[in-house]
Order: structure tokens, then sequence, then C-alpha cells
């Protein structure tokens, strides 16, 4: 779970990391007494999960309160690289004297949580990496230890940050890896890590993913979850306990287990077609589970056409055809389906289809067969 | 001869008391592993259709002489399990449960590298040997006894390319699934290494899908350490960037851990690629010859 700019830093205040002092508004007014209350000036920013926004003019900084007011109108609503802004964080303005790079991320490959630091921040960190590899400093921490104070003196020193931030520097890494930790993260970023005139160190942007499946441990992060930024399918198939995944084609796609509902996918495009989502029923799906996936891919309504790809092992071939003809008896589908079952109780489950004798549903023996037919059926 | 797996393995479920742990303790018995013992905290003494509960992974061992675990408990108590079972001197342990947080995985895995117990998964299907044993979830009606090993990191999408095997003859030396998480216990290398030294073993197909990038490293390590031939799946070509699929580690950050550039760290190393899993076994037939 991505967390917005000011859930990030609550997060790092409440770890001790620190941040300008703001207020979230989803309004204008609330935006203007919010930044009253701040005292002027202040920035207005644009709370999205995409990066690049003050190049959209989704940050602005604010003297007055007739100024707040524009920026704040302006903002709430903007479309940044696709994303709806629908809240704002009003934040005291802070005198920048130097912009650094901090982040701990979650290193798959070594399996450790790795450190970074980077003399150069404030701007898209691929690109300094590339024009710039020397800025950036890096090691791995081994998670049965944690990160130690040398850990920190060392990135700090041998990142070439000036002298006299080098101790509160490396302690706000300490601190930002306390976030990482105990509070379930895959990635945290500031950028940039801020150095104000009056040389304080205060991460100025804050970049948080939380682990999903961590989540029952922090009730209070996963209440944030934004579900009027989700799209409205994805929304419904989470309600619903679906793994589901927008895309945008119009060949709906359901299948049981991630790695083949993928195959899938990729069969549909190789066969010249474009699927309209990545939905997996999961295993041992039963007929009502089944019928309620068939709602959430018919409610994108650019869906033409539906291929079912089941290859039952513990998922049973017959459940899946009832939850078919369930779906049909409900949603009365006007879209042709191709439904391809084998595995356990596959020869149940073609029965069961064919004894229905549902309109518009095809069988297909194969995988590669039902993903030609379900293409041209789509157009 | 298989991996991992096999008519010496003596296996003891954590979890064998819930609905899902009996259902599959008991497949596995009907299928003929050997399944010596159960383990849930408070039910010791009990039994499950004649197989002894215990409180304790170390009353367990101590009483049956397990050897292999499989961990089928709800996520929230499935770290501390495995550590229990490696702390217990389970060789094997094998995690079925999805869904664990990757922090505990990360603490597990540098724990368990440091002595001798090997973790499948987790968040995997479990190990198939045919004709041998079976543990976890992989229905074994589908596959019979052969020389292909299998190793992937999906369920659902082995028993595709398993099948479409089997429709050509093939059968499988051990099916090993290693899980769709981002910390998996054991990698795709750890299992090509024991399907090299497997000699029933003479053809590796390894199913691999977005997101890090243990197939990348796969590749430099097959190039240089294996002589049998490897053939490659990939999944998720089609997948967009930053959006989870299904499985926590399927997922393309950025533009890394995309399928094409899997496909083509492999095929660099000389791995042959089928682009669906009907070609998967085409090009088995064209390596080990027409079965069928």
């Amino acid at each position: 779970m991505d967390l917005l700019e000011y859930q990030g830093k609550q997060l790092f205040a409440k770890h001790g990391v620190p941040v300008p002092e703001g207020r979230p508004a989803t309004t204008v007014p609330e935006a203007v007494k919010a930044a009253e209350d701040l005292g002027f000036p202040v920035v207005i920013k644009a709370q999205v999960q995409i990066g690049g926004r003050g190049k959209a003019g989704g940050i602005k900084l604010a003297n007055d309160r007739h100024e707040a007011e524009e920026h704040a109108t302006a903002i709430l609503g903007m479309d940044i690289r696709g994303y709806t802004v629908h809240e704002l964080y009003v934040e005291k303005a802070s005198e920048i004297d130097e912009e650094y790079y901090a982040a701990i991320v979650f290193d798959r490959s070594a399996k450790k949580p790795m450190v970074m630091l980077s003399r150069v921040g404030g701007m898209d960190v691929e690109e300094v990496a590339e024009t710039d590899p020397e800025a950036m400093r890096m090691l791995h921490v081994d998670p049965l230890l944690g990160l130690q104070d040398f850990h920190g003196r060392r990135l700090a020193f041998e990142s070439g940050i000036a002298d006299d931030v080098i101790r509160p520097v490396a302690a706000m890494l300490a601190k930002l890896y306390d976030v990482f930790v105990r509070e379930d993260a895959t990635l945290v970023e500031v950028n940039p890590l801020l150095i104000t005139k009056s040389r304080e160190v205060v991460a100025l942007d804050a970049k948080v993913t939380v682990d999903d499946n961590a989540l029952y441990r922090h009730p209070d992060v996963a209440e944030l979850r934004d579900l009027s930024a989700e799209d409205p399918q994805e929304r419904m198939a989470k309600e619903r306990g679906l793994t589901y995944v927008k895309l945008d084609g119009n060949v709906g796609i359901l299948g049981n287990g991630a790695g083949l509902v993928m195959s899938t996918l990729d069969v549909v495009a190789q066969a010249g077609g474009r699927p309209a989502n990545f939905l997996d029923a999961g295993g041992g799906s039963k007929a009502e589970a089944i019928t309620s996936a068939v709602e959430v891919i018919l409610s994108d309504d650019k869906v033409r056409a539906v291929l079912f790809n089941i290859f039952g092992g513990i998922t049973r071939c017959d459940e899946v055809a009832k939850g078919l003809i369930e779906a049909f008896e409900q949603i009365k589908p006007t879209v042709p389906f191709v439904v391809r079952l084998d595995g356990t109780n596959d020869k149940e489950g073609r029965a069961l289809l064919a004894e229905a004798n549902l309109p518009n549903v095809h069988t297909e023996a194969t995988m590669l067969g039902a993903a030609e037919k379900v293409v041209e059926l789509a157009g | 001869m298989a991996i991992l797996v096999d008519r010496d393995t003596r296996l003891v479920v954590s979890g064998i008391t819930g609905r899902e742990g009996t259902f599959h303790s008991l497949r596995n018995r009907d299928y003929g592993t050997n399944v010596v013992a159960g383990v849930t905290p408070g039910k010791g003494g009990q039994d499950v259709d004649g197989i002894p509960v215990f409180n304790t992974f170390h009353k367990a061992v101590e009483e049956t002489g397990a050897n292999t675990a499989m961990v089928f408990v709800p996520p929230r108590f499935a770290a501390d399990s495995i550590l229990e079972a490696e702390d217990a001197g389970v060789a094997l342990i094998i995690t079925i449960t999805e869904g664990i947080p990757a922090h505990d995985e990360l603490r597990v895995y540098n724990h368990l590298k440091r002595g001798n117990s090997r973790l499948v998964g987790p968040n995997c299907p479990g190990i198939l040997s045919p004709g041998k044993a079976n543990v976890g979830i992989i229905p074994a009606q589908f596959f019979k006894e052969g020389n292909v090993g299998l190793v992937s990191r999906s369920g659902t999408l082995t028993y595709q390319i398993g099948n479409e095997l089997a429709q050509r003859g093939f059968g499988n030396s051990s099916i090993v699934g290693i899980g769709g998480d981002p910390v998996p216990g054991s990698s795709f290398i750890d299992m090509i290494e024991l399907f090299e030294a497997d000699p029933e073993t003479e053809l590796i197909v390894m199913c691999g899908e977005i997101g890090g990038s243990a197939e990348e490293e796969a590749a430099d390590y097959i190039a240089e350490n294996v002589s049998k031939p490897v053939l490659a799946y990939i999944a998720g070509f089609t997948a967009p960037p930053g959006k989870t699929m299904g499985h926590a580690g399927a997922i393309v950050s950025g533009s890394k851990g995309t399928a094409a550039a899997k496909a083509e760290a492999l095929e660099a190393k000389g791995v042959r690629v089928g682009r669906n899993p009907t070609q998967v076994s085409e090009i088995a037939v064209e390596i080990l010859g027409a079965r069928v």
C-alpha cells in the first residue's frame, strides 16, 4: 500500500523523523484555514501517488490568504498524469540550503534492507544514478542486527555531504530505518532530504510503501487506504476479496492462480487481443466466488468478450461451471464467453455447461484455442 | 531418484488440525507420503485420523523422527512456526501459507541461512516427487514419474505446464513450487543445483514470472554450472508496471523485473524460453525426443 506524502510524514513524525509542520485539507476553505493557522508563507501540495507533481503544477508557494485560496482552487481536482487530486497538504514553507536524498529499500536480490544516501537530491533519482553515479552511496543491513550507528556514519561520511550535518543525517537514517522496520514498510524514500538555511535536517517529502501482508499489524495505516483514488472495478473486487487488476483492453479474463492468469493475459496478447483485467479467482474457488467475479469483470463496460481459463487442481471445474451458470441467471451477460476447463472434474464441468446450454458460451479444449477464440469474438 | 521429498520423507504438519491442514495432510498420506505427526499448540495428545498431534515441533521430532515439515498455519503464525521447526532440527521446511509479512520473511530467511535447515516457499504449492511423495497441495493425479525436473514460482501455471508435458508423454522427477513471495526460502538456483545432481532428471524446466531478479541470477548460474538442458517459461509480459499481479512478489518496479528482460537474460545464456505453456512442451520434445 502506497501512502500519500502527508500520511508518510505522519509516520515519520511518530518515529521522530523531523518534518515541516503541515496539515491535510480536502476543500479550499480547509486549505486556507490550515495556511492561516500555520502562518505564511506555506506550500500547497497535491497529494497523489505519482512523481513529478511539481512540474505538473501541483506544488505552489502561497505568501498570503489570497494566494492560498487561488492555488488550492487550482490544484484540487487537477489531473496529474492520470491521478485526480482529491487531497492537499498545506505545509509551512522551508528555507532550502541543500537537498540530499535518502532511502531504505527492500532488496529482494540480497534479501536484506538496503540504505541509500546521496548528496544530490530533489530530482529524479534514476536520472542522478545515470549522470552522477558516484553521488549515491548504499549499503545492506542485516535484518537480524538492524541498522547500527556505524552504518549511518559510514554512509554520511562516504557520501560527501557537508561536515556539519553528518551527525544529524546519520541520526535521521537511523530513524528512517525504525520507520521501515516498525511500520513494515518495503520502501521509505526522502527526496529531498532538506538542509535548511539554519542547517536543520528535515524530510521535505515522504514516499512510504507499507507491505499489504502486514497491514493486520497496523490498523491505523490500513485505515488510510484511499478508496476514492482507486479504480471502481478494483474497489469492487477488493470488497469481494478477489485479486483483480484493471487493464485497458476489451477481453475480460478470469483464471485460477496468479501465474496462470498472467500467462493467460500473455497468450491473449499473443493472439492479437488486449486484456481488460487480471482476475485470479483463487484456489478452491466455489461457485459464489465465480459469480461474484463475473460481476466485477462485466462492470467494466469496455469488456466485449470474456475468457475463463481454469486448470483445476484444488479448484474443481464443476464448481466453476456452476458459478458461471449462476452468473448467467443473475446477471444475464450480453457479451460472449469462452470457457476452457481442464483438470479436476473437468468432464463434469463441461457436461454441466453443455446441459445448461448458455447463450453465447463457447467451450474450448486448449488454452491457446480459447485465447484465439476470445480475441476473435472481442473483435 | 527425486529431489527433496521421497520415500524417506517423514512429514510433520504444522496446522494439521485446521480445515485445510487436515484435508491436505490426509491427501498427502493417501498419495503415499509418510505423514508421521502434526503440531498444534494446545492440541497435543489428539490425533487426526490416526496421525498423532503434538504441542511442539520438538516433541514431534523427538517422538516420530520427523525430517520434513509442512507449514499450513495462518500468515501471522507462520514465521514463528518455521523458526520453531528449524529450532527443532527439521531439515526441510515446506511452507504453503500465503500472506506472510515481508519483514517476517526477511528475518526467517537470514536466520535459516546461518543454519542447516532448508526452507521451500512460502506461498507455494509444495513439492511432488511422482510415485514417491507429495507434500503440499499439488494435484498429483496429473503427474507421473519421469525425467523432467520442474521448478516454479507459481502453482496452477506449473500444473498447466506439467500437464502439457504429460500430454506429450513426459513425467517428472520432482515438481517444486518455490513460491510467489518477494523473499522465497529457496531460489531457482538452489533447485536447479539439486536437479543437476539428480541422476533421474534429464531436463530442467523453470517457470518464472515478473518481479525481482531471480530468473536473471539463475541464467548466470546455469551458464556456469549446469550441464543438463534447461528450458524456461516466463509469465507476465503484459503486466503493467507498479501493479502486484496476484503474487506478492509479482510486480514490475519501474523498469525492473519485466518478463522481457528475464527472457532476454535467459536466452543470452543459451536457455530456451517457450512463449506459452504449449511451446514449452514442444521445445521439450525437441530436446529429449518425442515420447508419444
